[in-house]
């Protein structure tokens, strides 16, 4: 069964669930720490990473700004191959199309590798009411299917777990020995996957990159089943954003540097699998039938200007989510959408309604730390900035996505007394009259009380510096 | 040197002091000090909560505030309010002239250690201090105006002084403007992390370039009962401190 997303409107109340969890709270940071300090050390044995950086972006900047151009190619190419290339503008017509080519074979049975993009669909879901049953193996989507839930993180979807939570999960599924070694729980799923596929005629996956040029895909893993899912079964069907694209084969080169080092600390992925066309082509292995399935829901909005263009840089490898310190403490579910963390937080309100997403942006300290890792450089915080504004402000062209009148008025009141030091003196003194006489009824209401939480309010000078001033001159 | 202070709203109003050991400071640093009394706030917390066009007139404000001054430069306490004026640029996209003025602005503006190091080659302090000390590096001054190593050298200029590294200086303190209160619980979380490093790294104080992420830590640590004390920078710098 596919687990359900916590409401993304609450994620305040979701952060303080998370954060009232010890033993999630405890994986999370060991994890976190654990891929910081793995991507430090590879950075540290790399040569040329900054080179890299902005290489990649570049070639990004590139294809985003031809991005109808290079799409085009793809489709001329990979059709030349035999690959036959579908256009979703949803989630829903996506899905659709998979279905409609699963019921076309009569097949109910698929396994899937990793992909986030089909997370982002709710492509299991929507097979589970076709009566099409879809197996996750890779081990940690695996795990999460079998749990009932969603991914916790984009790359490590199940770092949340602890190794015995993870025993009990595979207990239930193979009957593996829920103490057993971590060789022997690995050695359990393995066995029961591999059941899975040798039994599944429908293959599903999502690609790292989609290259032009050849109409091919890239997708990059450490467990082989992904490669797995993609040449045994006889239909394979890959769901790839519009945004994944790259010019030519040769772009990879610099992106191949950069994810696994960003992602999981690893010079390399164990597996690389660079796939062009059907078995009856170029390949003699492979599957009969390849299908492609071009996906924007949504990501075409985010060409329109520069700002957010940058937001379909992203290569997906977590950094900014190992990096973040609301991402740190919550973890992946308090977000309540397919993609958490800094980069969730500025993705998803773009990708869905904005007013569904409001809070999202506004999951941040702007501290930087995103930024810091990100290999293709997305200025997050500028994104972050850009969107609260859309959220409270609007735009000349566009109302507020989810107008707080409240705090329009206090922001209103905020720049009126701020705009002239007479007033902002007059306001300041009025603050210290009401600190004086009715302190403690303000320390019990908001914003006070709620900065009281943990902390002592802080309390007005009985000078400001202004008055000190005249002193000093 | 004629420089222009700037002292923040949060200076202004709930840490004084640091105000004053800023001027001392600069003055030791041969500096020629202007106050403007017409300063209130540089519109930081509009343009993070999603209000940038309230903070139009306030940027207006700083801007011909420090054109009247004929100062060379204008220096702050604060690295995140240096960085709010190095972005003000940004609120003119539509307006060039006064994105010319705020350009012209934002080039002159600095942050207090930088401007100490940089400009001034501070090599002697009137301060003095008794104790362990560990430095957090404030994320705006850290990642937006790449000051990393200012702050720690000017410590050493401090006769008495102990300077130990924190094994988390880079992590943020949990602050993030109304981001504190917005998420309160969250916020508290994230500077108990941070706390947790100045802990093991054993010192008696955190000493920090941002007012805001020192009360930030500083009303938490009071709230703990704790004898660890976050101080600012140019308080240690310019002494007078018990």
């Amino acid at each position: 069964m596919s687990g359900d997303h916590l409401p993304m409107e609450q994620f305040e109340r979701n952060a303080n669930a998370a954060l009232a969890d010890q033993t999630q709270r405890a994986a999370l940071h060991s994890a976190t720490q654990l891929f910081s300090q793995r991507r430090r050390n590879a950075l540290a044995r790399a040569e040329g990473f900054e080179d890299w950086r902005n290489q990649a972006r570049a070639i990004k900047d590139h294809t985003l700004l031809y991005l109808d151009h290079y799409l085009a190619e793809f489709e001329r190419n990979a059709t030349a191959r035999g690959t036959v290339v579908h256009w979703a503008e949803s989630g829903e017509d996506a899905a659709r199309i998979v279905i409609e080519l699963a019921n076309k074979h009569g097949i109910d049975r698929a396994v899937k590798s990793k992909s986030m993009t089909t997370e982002e669909i709710g492509l299991n879901k929507a097979l589970e009411r076709a009566g099409i049953g879809a197996v996750e193996t890779d081990l940690g989507e695996w795990i999460i299917q079998l749990a009932g839930e969603v991914p916790f993180h984009i790359v490590v979807p199940a770092i949340h777990k602890t190794r015995a939570q993870v025993g009990a999960i595979l207990h239930d599924a193979t009957g593996v020995d829920a103490n057993a070694s971590a060789a022997d729980l690995t050695a359990s799923a393995r066995m029961a996957l591999r059941a899975e596929f040798a039994a599944a005629n429908l293959g599903i996956s999502g690609a790292n990159f989609a290259i032009a040029e050849t109409g091919s895909f890239l997708i990059l893993e450490n467990e082989g089943n992904a490669r797995l899912c993609t040449t045994l079964p006889r239909v394979h069907v890959a769901i790839v954003g519009i945004e994944k694209m790259l010019p030519a084969v040769a772009d990879l080169a610099v992106f191949l540097r950069l994810l696994p080092r960003s992602g999981t600390g690893q010079d390399l992925t164990t597996y690389q699998s660079l796939l062009t066309g059907t078995k009856s082509s170029a390949n003699r292995d492979g599957p009969d039938e390849v299908h492609v399935v071009l996906l924007d829901n949504g990501r075409s909005h985010m060409l329109d200007q520069a700002v957010t263009r940058q937001s379909l840089a992203c290569i997906r490898c977590g950094a900014c989510l190992n990096a973040c310190p609301v991402y740190q403490q919550v973890g992946g579910h308090a977000y309540g959408s397919v993609y958490p963390g800094p980069i969730g937080a500025v993705i998803t309100p773009q990708l869905q309604d904005l007013a569904k997403a409001s809070k999202l942006p506004f999951a941040s300290t702007l501290c930087g730390a995103c930024r810091d890792v990100c290999p293709v450089k997305i200025d997050i915080p500028e994104l972050l900035l850009h969107l609260r504004a859309e959220v409270k402000q609007g735009h000349p062209t566009r109302p507020a996505a989810a107008p707080n009148r409240l705090e329009r008025m206090v922001f209103s009141a905020f720049a009126f007394c701020m705009r002239d030091a007479r007033r902002y003196v007059l306001a300041t003194r009025l603050a210290r009259l009401a600190d004086r006489y009715f302190g403690a009824l303000l320390r019990r209401l908001p914003p006070l009380s709620r900065w009281c939480r943990g902390r002592t309010a802080p309390r007005l000078a009985r000078r400001p510096f202004r008055d000190l001033w005249q002193e000093l001159r | 040197m004629k420089i222009a202070l700037y002292v923040t709203c949060l200076v202004d109003q709930l840490w004084p002091e640091v105000g004053t050991a800023t001027v001392r400071l600069l003055r030791h640093a041969g500096c020629e000090v202007q106050f403007d009394l017409s300063q209130t706030c540089c519109g930081q917390p509009a343009c993070n909560s999603g209000y940038p066009d309230h903070a139009i007139a306030l940027a207006q404000n700083v801007i011909t505030s420090f054109e009247r001054s004929g100062a060379e430069a204008l220096v702050l306490p604060s690295g995140s309010c240096t960085a709010q004026i190095r972005h003000y640029p940004q609120l003119f996209l539509h307006d060039e002239a006064w994105r010319q003025r705020a350009l012209a602005l934002s080039m002159r503006t600095f942050e207090l250690g930088w401007f100490l190091v940089h400009r001034c080659k501070l090599d002697s302090v009137p301060g003095s201090f008794r104790g362990t000390v560990g430095w957090h590096d404030s994320c705006h001054g850290l990642r937006d105006l790449g000051n990393k190593h200012e702050g720690p050298s000017l410590l050493r200029l401090v006769p008495g002084l102990e300077l130990r590294e924190l094994d988390n200086a880079e992590d943020c303190c949990g602050f993030g403007g109304t981001f504190a209160v917005k998420l309160p619980d969250l916020s508290v979380a994230i500077a108990d992390r941070k706390l947790e490093g100045i802990v093991r790294a054993g010192v008696d104080a955190v000493i920090g370039s941002d007012v805001s992420c020192l009360m930030h830590l500083r009303t938490r640590l009071l709230h703990q009962r704790s004898k660890i004390r976050a101080l600012h920078l140019a308080e240690v710098l310019a002494g007078g401190m018990s």
